[in-house]
């Protein structure tokens, strides 16, 4: 019997390892044929550990299982959720970024193969690196991170630089709050990583690869290492990619606990070994990137997301999403959620779709009040701008921005002031110093905050002030898109703010 | 100046990272899991190897949150404070802790058992409250259970 518990860090987080250990010791007392997979997660977190058996119908989940229930598992006495992928969270996306996480063991390169891995490559290997650059490009692909930038044209101009050495560096330094689809690719399918940043490196003619990985995933970089010592000793990795006669090698480094490194010229002096300040632009990391050279700075789902484009091809990709957010999503789901996890679907359903019925409402049962998306510099979306659909300039034109496409669900007890004031406490904590706007902007942001608070309505004007000033004057999206979630809370809630003012009145 | 065991350690240490590109933080890592902190004395011995300035090592250290100049208690609990986690109760979640260990964020308990530090996700956002033992991740973190795991640590 084949059964699969996941050793995705969320799944760890609920108890996995202990009911993996009881599946090995109940099947050995007892002489039951048992091998355990650990595999990645399906990316529905509120049944994790989510715990497959293998099936002649397919992989049946049971879920969320403690180690309690594994002699009524192994018995067949347990009440079981079916079929996994006929599932409705499983049958509602479209998966492509995401194919083989969850279903297969991360680490074995066999599994990988076997669910369409290395296709994408040997496609890439067979092409010249300018028509590797085209395809991507048509694919529509842009920035997961963030920023939304078009992949094929950063990477166009990367390829039509001159340098004696060229860098793939992978932004793996996920620190917003509400998004974890970076760790769960690089703990649930490592490969797909790897792949896309060779990829890369086929196409814009760079023979080194670095993945900046935040230290706050222990688990993802004990992974992510694993990985590319399997990758080299198969020959993916190294002088002779595939025997393709072109080489290509990488090294995971890990960061040290600094938000602002997630910012790719913070990042690149990080990786450099300085301090994590950021750089003014010009010059383009593209041209001037890590040690002075060009450099692709992407982030890991972009990168991942490469493979199957090469693989199914740009068209396919395409195909899907709405005007010029092309493909899919990997959307997020988080905080005072019923449902929360990862929901990979092309662009374009409704944020109201998302919350209420995908994410099935709030936890607690409270009606919904704000949804931050995009992470801590992400806008707070009040429940009258539900009908927007998931695009990078539908979110814009709402004065939000999808960011790294994580959602935060927060219920009608959040305070809304009390979120605007640790959105300026979180800058202040960490600005990286470079920019007065954002270094001093942030703690007078705080004290401005806590004058509305108690009751000063003349504070109310200096923040918006102050936020103009952070917006225009910050060199980086921290101190520039820190205004977004304080001004979505005072202008979309200001009841938040004003019932503090009438309350000292 | 460094000891002799120090100054022996610290050349193994140096020696693991020779050829790298930018080797300054993958060096600072493996003295703090070798030392438990950065101490004071190894920072010119790293300054004199990589051939930059004691300012710009001390520069490095003081920037990122990882790096202690002091050892830290015995065990690291670690509670996110980030959104995610304040939507399902992370700010009271704190408070008990605070309360229980007689500490604020960076503080260690009298009898040196607990560090409590506060971190900005942990990427559980849909299992939250969050927290890390050291490195051990926990989700859904409610008051038994942060009762339990600082039983465990002996706060």
């Amino acid at each position: 019997m084949k059964i699969y518990v996941p050793l995705d860090s969320a799944a760890l987080s609920l108890g996995a390892n202990d009911v993996a250990d009881a599946i090995v010791a109940h099947a050995k007392d007892n002489n039951l044929d048992v091998t355990v997979i650990r595999n990645g997660t399906r990316g529905m977190i509120w049944l994790e550990p989510l715990v497959e058996i293998e099936t002649d119908q397919g992989r049946v989940g049971y879920g969320a299982v403690e180690a309690s229930d594994v002699p009524a598992l192994l018995d067949g006495t347990l009440d079981s959720l079916g079929l996994v992928e006929d599932l409705p969270w499983m049958k509602g996306q479209t998966r492509l970024t995401f194919q083989r996480c969850g279903v297969i063991d991360p680490l074995d390169l066999a599994d990988y193969e076997a669910h369409g891995g290395l296709a994408g490559l040997r496609n890439a290997i067979a092409m010249t690196p300018a028509g590797i650059v085209e395809d991507v490009t048509a694919s529509g692909l842009r920035g997961r991170g963030g920023a939304g930038f078009p992949t094929g044209i950063k990477w166009n101009t990367v390829l039509g630089a001159k340098a004696d050495q060229k860098y793939i560096v992978c932004n793996a330094d996920e620190g917003d709050s509400g998004t974890f689809a970076d760790r769960m690719i690089m703990e649930g399918d490592p490969f797909t990583l790897i792949e896309g940043m060779i990829i890369a490196g086929l196409a814009v003619e760079a023979t080194k690869g670095y993945v900046y990985l935040r230290s706050e995933y222990p688990d993802a970089i004990d992974m992510m290492e694993k990985a590319v010592v399997l990758a080299r000793g198969a020959g993916i990795l190294g002088a002779d990619v595939l025997g393709s006669g072109r080489a290509f090698d990488m090294e995971i480094r890990v960061g040290a606990g600094a938000y602002v490194c997630g910012e790719e010229t913070s990042l690149l002096n990080s990786l450099e070994g300085k301090r994590g300040v950021v750089r003014a632009k010009p010059p383009l990391p593209a041209l001037e990137g890590f040690l002075g050279k060009p450099t692709v700075v992407n982030n890991v789902i972009s990168l991942a997301t490469v493979p199957v484009v090469l693989e199914k091809s740009a068209q396919h990709y395409a195909d899907f999403g709405l005007g010029r957010s092309k493909g899919t999503i990997p959307i997020q789901i988080a905080g005072n959620v019923k449902f929360g996890g990862l929901y990979e679907t092309a662009f374009g359903m409704p944020l109201g779709e998302l919350v209420d019925t995908v994410a099935g409402g709030t936890l607690s049962g409270a009606p919904v009040k704000a949804v931050q998306v995009g992470g801590p510099l992400g806008a707070y979306m009040p429940r009258d701008k539900f009908d927007t659909p998931f695009g990078y300039e539908e979110f814009d034109g709402q004065g939000g921005l999808i960011g790294h496409a994580g959602l935060v669900v927060f219920d009608d007890a959040t305070n809304m002031l009390g979120m605007a004031r640790f959105a300026m406490e979180f800058c202040a904590v960490e600005s990286c110093g470079k920019c007065t706007p954002c270094r001093i902007g942030a703690v007078r942001g705080v004290e401005t905050i806590d004058r509305i608070g108690k009751g000063d309505a003349d504070a109310i004007p200096l923040l918006e002030d102050l936020c103009e000033t952070m917006k225009d004057g910050s060199l980086c999206a921290l101190g520039g898109f820190t205004p977004y979630p304080v001004l979505s809370a005072l202008h979309n809630f200001p009841d938040d703010f004003a019932t503090q003012k009438e309350a000292a009145e | 100046m460094a000891d002799a065991q120090t100054t022996e350690t610290m050349t193994t240490i140096l020696a693991q990272y020779v050829g790298l590109e930018g080797p300054l933080l993958p060096i600072l890592h493996a003295v703090q899991a070798e030392f438990g902190f950065i101490p004071g004395d190894v920072v010119q011995m790293i300054a004199d190897h990589l051939n930059i300035t004691r300012a710009e090592v001390h520069g490095v250290i003081t920037f990122y949150h990882d790096f202690r100049n002091a050892p830290a208690g015995k065990h690291i609990v670690k509670i996110c404070r980030a959104e995610a986690c304040q939507a399902v109760g992370a700010n009271a979640l704190s408070e008990r802790a605070f309360e229980k260990l007689g500490v604020d964020w960076h503080g260690t308990t009298a009898n040196g058992a607990v560090t409590l530090e506060p971190v900005y996700c942990l990427g559980l956002c849909a299992c939250g409250p969050a927290a890390m033992v050291d490195g051990k991740v926990v989700g859904r973190v409610d008051h038994a259970k942060l009762d339990k795991i600082l039983a465990e640590a002996g706060a």
